[in-house]
């Protein structure tokens, strides 16, 4: 079926969970800035939980419907739309947003996923390149988008328990693992509070404090880096790499993102603060496997949910 | 062989300090011999310059012994053995890639000239005339990132990068050159334009070259450079 755009937002783009094995040819891995809220939001409307949905930034996009259908919000909450539960649109209805009361990026899904063509694996938008997603570019005004049709029926009369969300916050306290050059750093990091700019994007959060000082080291050969990567560039301001960060940074490492806490990164909008604090590898990866416990414990009773609709 | 975490997703091999053929040559067996294990768990492995990096999916590993970080550390160092009896194929695949230099394709080729205090032809002829090896493949897709070049062209990247640079631009950035393969935010000086297209999101590779392939620039005319497009 088709969505109408009546008015884009600021920047709104299909994305899913990402594209893997490409990085080698500087294929960012790209996908949902906050992958949980995306998942969560395919859950709520029984989608496989990859499946393309829309990622909507700061400001929302105006949508109309053409046929019944089930949608779920999940992540930035905007007055009007009701959060982290599966609702319905109807036939010609417009969907329109109040102001954002909450984040920075909501996940809109569709019952069926949105129908994009697969390419180099990810069905989401990489926009320096302008490739994936619909047209390799954000939504416009005007724009008609489809869905993959479902028959699926949904029961909206529940939502999300708030323990299996991710800890947003206005300012959050980040877990790192120290990075190759952190010797060459003090302990300022982990001492002071940083501010989101408004330079920040889907490649990165640049954030801005006290500018934190090389004290040891050269230039350096460029080395992979990835998505929660902590960049220091000569101007002591921290870059924090996102989803379609580049593949490759010269930049001396500080510090790396732990995956579980990358949604709360995700989340913050121009003017919100972070702080982090330090923690192991192998502390990162129980964190990251109580989160996926978490959303398994969702999946099983979603399932049943659907089932019982 | 120095292995380090980057974060919770992937163990950076550092196999040496410089940009030389030789280090890169050790890396890319690394990177095949990696390859070749087809290990479980496994999502990309990044050769660039001197450095192996390689990322993994902790949830496909949790139950291996020591952790995840652990079984890639000791997957690395079992590769960085057997990738000894390898001697790959560094620079036997030689790509040429025709270039309009100069004018509107290399606005910044009189900036070069000036900066290296020779004339816009012996920036042409200099730049034409060497070997070039892909080192890393980034910054953008299909970015390589070429060593070789003659010292005579050393430039500094621009003070204030450019917002946009066309695809297909040719820049120099300190001792390096490259092609940018499609539009984008860009700080180096832009000697000349290609035709050519390195990056096809449609076709397997992707990317036009490798690190480990070899480069050489040819000179072209604006007439033949808007017939080939």
């Amino acid at each position: 079926m088709e969505i109408k755009v009546i008015h884009a937002g600021m920047q709104t783009t299909v994305q899913d969970l990402g594209r893997r094995g490409h990085l080698a040819q500087g294929v960012p891995i790209g996908g949902a800035v906050d992958p949980v809220a995306l998942r969560l939001a395919n859950l709520l409307v029984g989608n496989a939980e990859g499946l393309p949905a829309l990622e909507i930034t700061l400001t929302a996009p105006e949508l109309e419907f053409e046929k019944d259908a089930w949608v779920a919000v999940c992540g930035a909450r905007f007055e009007g739309v009701p959060p982290w539960r599966p609702f319905r649109v109807f036939e010609g209805d417009r969907l329109k947003f109040g102001n954002r009361v909450q984040g920075c990026r909501a996940y809109l899904s569709i019952c069926g996923g949105f129908d994009v063509e697969p390419l180099m694996g990810g069905r989401g938008t990489f926009l320096p390149a302008a490739f994936g997603g619909f047209e390799g570019r954000a939504l416009r005004d005007g724009d008609v988008i489809r869905s993959v049709p479902s028959e699926r029926v949904l029961s909206g009369r529940w939502s999300i328990d708030e323990r299996v969300l991710p800890h947003y916050s206005r300012e959050p306290l980040v877990s790192v693992i120290p990075g190759s050059q952190a010797a060459e750093f003090g302990d300022a990091l982990y001492s002071e509070r940083f501010t989101v700019t408004a330079r920040s994007n889907r490649m990165g959060i640049r954030l801005e404090g006290p500018p934190i000082a090389r004290t040891a080291g050269g230039e350096l050969v460029s080395t992979a880096v990835a998505p929660g990567t902590v960049q220091v560039p000569p101007d002591g301001n921290p870059i924090v790499l996102m989803a379609d960060a580049q593949t490759l940074g010269g930049y001396p490492r500080i510090a790396h993102v732990v995956s579980a806490d990358i949604p709360l990164l995700a989340q913050l909008a121009p003017g919100d603060g972070v702080r982090f604090k330090k923690t192991s590898v192998s502390e990162a990866h129980a964190l990251a496997r109580a989160e996926e416990r978490r959303l398994a414990l969702l999946r099983q009773g979603l399932a049943e949910k659907i089932r019982s609709a | 062989m120095k292995l380090q975490p980057l974060g919770d997703v992937a163990v950076v091999a550092t196999l040496g300090e410089g940009i030389d053929p030789a280090t890169l040559a050790r890396v890319l067996d690394f990177a095949e011999a990696l390859g070749r294990a087809k290990a479980k768990g496994i999502t990309d492995i990044v050769p660039a310059y001197a450095s192996v990096t390689v990322f993994y999916d902790s949830a496909q590993l949790s139950d291996a012994p020591g952790g995840a970080y652990e079984s890639v550390c000791r997957l690395m160092e079992t590769c960085a053995v057997q990738s000894k009896s390898l001697h790959g194929a560094l620079g036997t695949k030689v790509v040429e890639i025709p270039v309009c230099y100069g004018d509107d394709y290399g606005p910044d080729i009189e900036i070069v000239a000036e900066h290296c205090r020779i004339s816009v032809e012996d920036v042409v002829s200099l730049h034409s005339g060497a070997d070039y090896m892909v080192y890393a493949i980034g910054f953008t897709p299909g970015f390589p990132y070429l060593g070789g070049l003659p010292e005579a062209l050393r430039s500094p990247r621009k003070d204030t990068p450019r917002s946009r640079v066309p695809g297909g631009s040719v820049g120099i950035g300190d001792l390096q050159t490259g092609v940018y393969p499609m539009a984008s935010p860009g700080g180096w000086q832009i000697i000349g334009r290609t035709p050519m297209q390195l990056f096809r999101p449609h076709l397997e590779p992707a990317a036009l070259l490798k690190p480990g392939d070899r480069v050489r620039f040819k000179p072209m005319s604006p007439g033949d450079y808007e017939l080939w497009r």
